[in-house]
């Protein structure tokens, strides 16, 4: 079983830091999925774990062993690549068993293996075609299978379904899940997309310009977001954030004099530069008049089927609410919305940092090592 | 591709496009035709137009030992030309596409033959093979006479290809480097991946999949050994000694405009065309097979 | 690049040397001979160093091959096919991509048949052709009886006459018709996306207007490329020259000239001096070729696709 430690781990284009400074401890046999936007150094750092990119500093180590100055053939890694690249003049049976050609295998031996991950993955049928002869999916699989066939200590996975249709991509999430169910190789999966990030991870990484923003199972990184970024970038719709400061009258003002009465403000938290973040499913509506209510106007609205967004404004501030009300409501109308103490969320406007409410800490440390 | 959105206009299209019709028609398929009528035709001594003659201008090239004898030395001269330049060419472009710190000098540099013409690297070629000067001429110091391409045949069509294949090197470099550098990367690091070392990558995965260029620059050479060694030849060896570098070309031009046999010359001309025709027909015939790869 | 490994990057370096040594090589040569005396190049083993006569060498070489008229010559010469090919290449292309004719297919193919014969295996009847280019059109008049009615009704008989031998026009206009530049240009042209089209039609301009303001500015790298190649290898040209200009003294190009550089097999051996003169000769096309480099790559391996 092997398990997979990053020290700060960076990575440096000529003058540009792509990564600066990852540590991160993958167990064995996990799922991880790194998650951000384009651009964020996702892919490096999985390509500077596979050996195609050099780690200018930092180390990484896979089992026990480090890895810095290994060939991607010495470590032991099998990857997914996301335009697939497969060998075009190769047939689907060579394209899988070409890593065990390379590595001397027989003949005999090769072939049984191939045809048995062929199986596995219900390409026997296709052994003879070329890629270009197959559907998206099917060069899917034969990636996989190509990963699969050597038997590796790890599995990494670059945006492997991001030429795959929406459908076809969700059929494929459950079979990478379950082949990871079945084979409990250590996996490193990197996407954009979030909710294929939060459907497969044991565990997420999110990263945001070459740093690590939050580290923790999807369900903590939704619910307790460590930072503004993540915050905002996690959830659809995405959570509301508004920013201002808590008066010592324990009112949060905001916008153009918006005045929101919030309880048990930690003191140290008083006057100073925040965001206050609410997600847009834990706003809810209730009748005018109602104790606390929040008064807002509405902008537009949008309609989702089974339930419709309000976008309204409170005080020169944007709400969104998610409203499985079916009334009359359009623009210029007033709603009245309100929310729980402990949906809310406070991060620092001058790090991002989450600030715990009644302690007025940052979370952020605490939350990383959960 | 077929496009949907064009212009309509009656004449304006002809307009534009008349200069180069009247170009090609006169330059070229005029010409054309012309020598497919000479060379059925044989112009009478004593003036009077030319007469048909069938294919007796082809049975007399055909059977002329001498013409077989060229037509053999063109394919050797080709070949051994053809297969020095690309050889060296892709063996350049398969480490530049390493592109280590400073290919770019190295590259720029092995496109310079191109631009050279063949006259002129042929001057300089014969002073450096020219057995009295001093670069080959040292050897000659020691051993005398093993190296005279002016009196042996063998060495003059030996220092004729080298150079030949010297001035394609470029040419080849840039395509070669191209396909090279048109191949996803993720496909070398796929092998990477799969444990193959950088030759193993080079012989498995980049030399298939660059095997379209391969023949296309296999073609373009072949024509090219076909039809540009004039110049080379007549600054180097004027066909000499004794006919040894005499390739179709070149006996074409001494038939035609030295002999002023016209006949004789078109009937060659017809040859080499037909010839130069198959090849790319040939060529054509890869660029749809090669379809299903991408 | 994925392996680190130094060795496989010695042997990389070292490859690249030696080819680089092996292209540079007859350079050098060339331009180490052309700067020594002529008692210099004429030791056995020859100095690989140049020497301080490459001047006078260079004047020698100049005067004994007329090289300064020739240049002028070979520039014509160059500049005219150059200029010529991209205009009619252009034009053409722009007919047979954005018009709808029922003949622009077959005019696409006419052009396009002509890359597969080079100058050289046409070179015979091409040159009779030099003798009176108005020849097939004569031949039209005659078959179609027109002659015979003209000269019946007014008396004249129709000579048409236009002897290319001895003339820029001649070394020039067979040399632009072939459709390597109109070939480039098409696929050029096939890449420019039908929306363009529309969005110009919708704008109300015509098919010149976008010819003009929309596809010649957004070709400028096409024609740039397509430039350095028909100039390298219009001032390359030997056969053609040699063919067409029997008054070399008027009408020669500087690489015609080279032969006359040569020593004479009995005559002083004077290579300095032809290495001189090869090296003004080979100078301005491979300038523009290191100049160039960047586009006119680009321009060459276009036409492959």
């Amino acid at each position: 079983m092997t398990a997979i430690t990053l020290s700060s781990v960076k990575k440096r284009y000529q003058k540009t830091d792509v990564v600066h400074g990852v540590d991160v401890e993958i167990e064995s046999g996990e799922f991880v999925v790194i998650l951000g936007p384009s651009g964020c150094g996702k892919s490096t750092l999985l390509r500077m774990i596979a050996g195609l990119e050099e780690i200018t500093s930092g180390t990484i180590a896979i089992g026990d062993t480090v890895v810095n100055n290994l060939e991607p053939r010495e470590r032991g890694c099998a990857m997914v690549f996301q335009n697939y690249a497969l060998y075009p003049h190769m047939s689907v049976a060579q394209n899988i068993g070409y890593a065990l050609k390379v590595a001397g295998m027989p003949r005999a031996e090769r072939d049984a293996k191939v045809l048995k991950v062929a199986k596995s993955v219900s390409l026997e049928p296709y052994l003879d075609r070329k890629p270009g002869e197959l559907s998206g999916g099917q060069r899917q699989r034969v990636a996989m299978a190509r990963a699969m066939v050597r038997e590796p200590k790890v599995f990494l996975f670059d945006e492997p379904f991001s030429n795959l249709d929406a459908k076809l991509r969700v059929a494929m999430r459950a079979e990478v899940r379950s082949l990871h169910r079945g084979l409990g190789v250590t996996s490193v999966f990197v996407t954009h997309d979030q909710t294929e990030a939060m459907t497969l991870a044991d565990r997420l990484i999110i990263m945001n310009a070459g740093v690590v923003e939050q580290v923790g199972k999807p369900s903590e990184v939704y619910n307790r977001p460590a930072s503004l970024f993540v915050a905002d970038f996690i959830g659809s719709p995405a959570m509301n954030l508004v920013r201002g400061f808590f008066a010592d009258d324990g009112y949060f003002r905001h916008g153009k004099g918006g005045m929101i009465h919030l309880p048990t403000i930690a003191p140290n938290l008083l006057s100073k530069e925040v965001s206050v973040g609410v997600r847009p499913e834990n706003v809810r509506r209730v009748p005018a008049g109602t104790k606390g209510a929040i008064n807002a106007v509405v902008d537009y609205i949008e309609e989702l089927g089974a339930s419709r967004l309000i976008y309204a404004d409170v005080d020169g501030s944007r709400i969104v609410a998610v409203d499985s009300a079916n009334d009359a409501l359009g623009t210029g109308m007033p709603v009245h919305f309100a929310f729980d103490t402990a949906d809310l969320h406070v991060f620092s406007n001058d790090d991002g940092r989450r600030l715990d409410i009644a302690t007025g800490l940052a979370a952020t440390a605490a939350l990383i090592n959960a | 591709m077929e496009r949907r959105a064009y212009y309509r206009n009656g004449t304006l299209p002809w307009l534009l496009i008349a200069p180069q019709l009247i170009l090609v028609l006169v330059f070229f398929y005029w010409p054309t035709s012309q020598a497919l009528y000479w060379a059925f035709t044989l112009e009478q001594p004593w003036g009077g137009g030319n007469s048909w003659v069938g294919l007796s201008n082809f049975l007399s090239i055909f059977g002329d030992g001498r013409y077989w004898a060229t037509v053999g030395r063109s394919a050797f001269y080709a070949i051994a030309a053809t297969g020095i330049s690309m050889v060296i060419a892709l063996t350049l472009a398969m480490f530049a596409d390493r592109a280590l710190k400073g290919t770019k000098l190295f590259q720029s540099v092995f496109v310079w033959p191109y631009a050279i013409a063949a006259p002129a690297a042929g001057v300089a070629f014969r002073f450096i093979f020219a057995p009295e000067a001093g670069i080959i001429g040292s050897i000659n110091e020691m051993w005398p006479g093993i190296w005279n391409p002016a009196t042996n045949g063998g060495h003059a069509l030996a220092m004729v290809i080298v150079c030949h294949a010297w001035l394609g090197i470029g040419y080849n470099f840039i395509f070669f480097l191209a396909a090279l550098q048109m191949l996803p990367r993720s496909l070398t690091e796929a092998g990477a991946m799969d444990g193959a070392r950088p030759f193993q990558r080079m012989i498995d995965l980049q030399l298939p999949l660059i095997a379209p260029t391969v023949f296309f620059l296999l073609i373009m050479n072949l024509i090219s050994s076909f039809t540009d060694s004039f110049g080379l030849i007549d600054v180097m060896t004027e066909g000499g000694p004794i006919n040894s570098t005499e390739v179709m070309v070149y006996k074409l031009y001494v038939d035609g405009f030295k002999g002023l046999d016209y006949s004789g010359a078109a009937a060659q001309s017809i040859v080499l065309m037909l010839l130069v025709i198959a090849l790319t027909f040939v060529q054509f015939r890869w660029v749809e097979k090669r379809v299903h790869y991408n | 690049m994925i392996e680190r490994s130094p060795i496989f990057n010695i042997v990389t370096y070292a490859t690249m040397i030696l080819g680089l040594l092996l292209v540079l090589t007859p350079f050098w040569i060339v331009i180490v001979a052309g700067s020594l005396s002529l008692q210099e190049v004429s030791q056995v083993p020859l100095k690989l160093w140049p020497s301080n006569h490459l001047l006078e060498n260079l004047e020698v070489a100049w005067t004994r091959a007329d090289l300064g008229p020739k240049m002028i010559n070979s520039l014509i010469v160059a500049v005219g096919v150059t200029v010529g090919k991209i205009t009619l290449a252009a034009l053409s292309a722009f007919s047979i991509v954005f018009f709808n004719y029922r003949a622009r297919m077959l005019c696409f193919w006419l052009i396009f048949i002509t890359l597969m014969l080079p100058l050289e295996v046409r070179i015979v009847p091409t040159y009779s052709i030099a003798a009176n280019a108005l020849q097939p059109f004569q031949v039209i008049l005659d078959t179609l009886g027109i002659t015979w009615l003209v000269e019946t009704v007014s008396g004249v008989r129709v000579g048409l006459e236009w002897n290319l031998l001895n003339s820029y026009t001649g070394l020039i206009l067979p040399l632009v018709a072939t459709a390597t530049g109109t070939f480039l240009y098409r696929q050029f042209f096939m890449t420019i996306p039908d929306e363009l089209v529309e969005a110009s039609k919708m704008d109300g301009s015509g098919p010149l207007r976008f010819f003009f303001e929309v596809l010649l500015p957004l070709s400028r790298t096409n024609m740039l490329a397509l430039a350095t190649i028909m100039f390298v290898s219009s001032w390359n040209q030997y056969l053609w020259p040699l063919l067409i200009t029997t008054d070399r003294a008027n009408f020669g190009t500087v690489v015609m000239q080279l032969k006359a550089l040569i020593p004479a097999q009995n005559g002083t051996p004077d290579w300095n001096v032809t290495m001189a003169g090869a090296l003004i000769i080979m100078l301005p096309p491979l300038l523009v070729v290191a100049l160039m480099q960047r586009w006119f790559v680009r321009g060459l391996i276009s036409r492959d696709k």
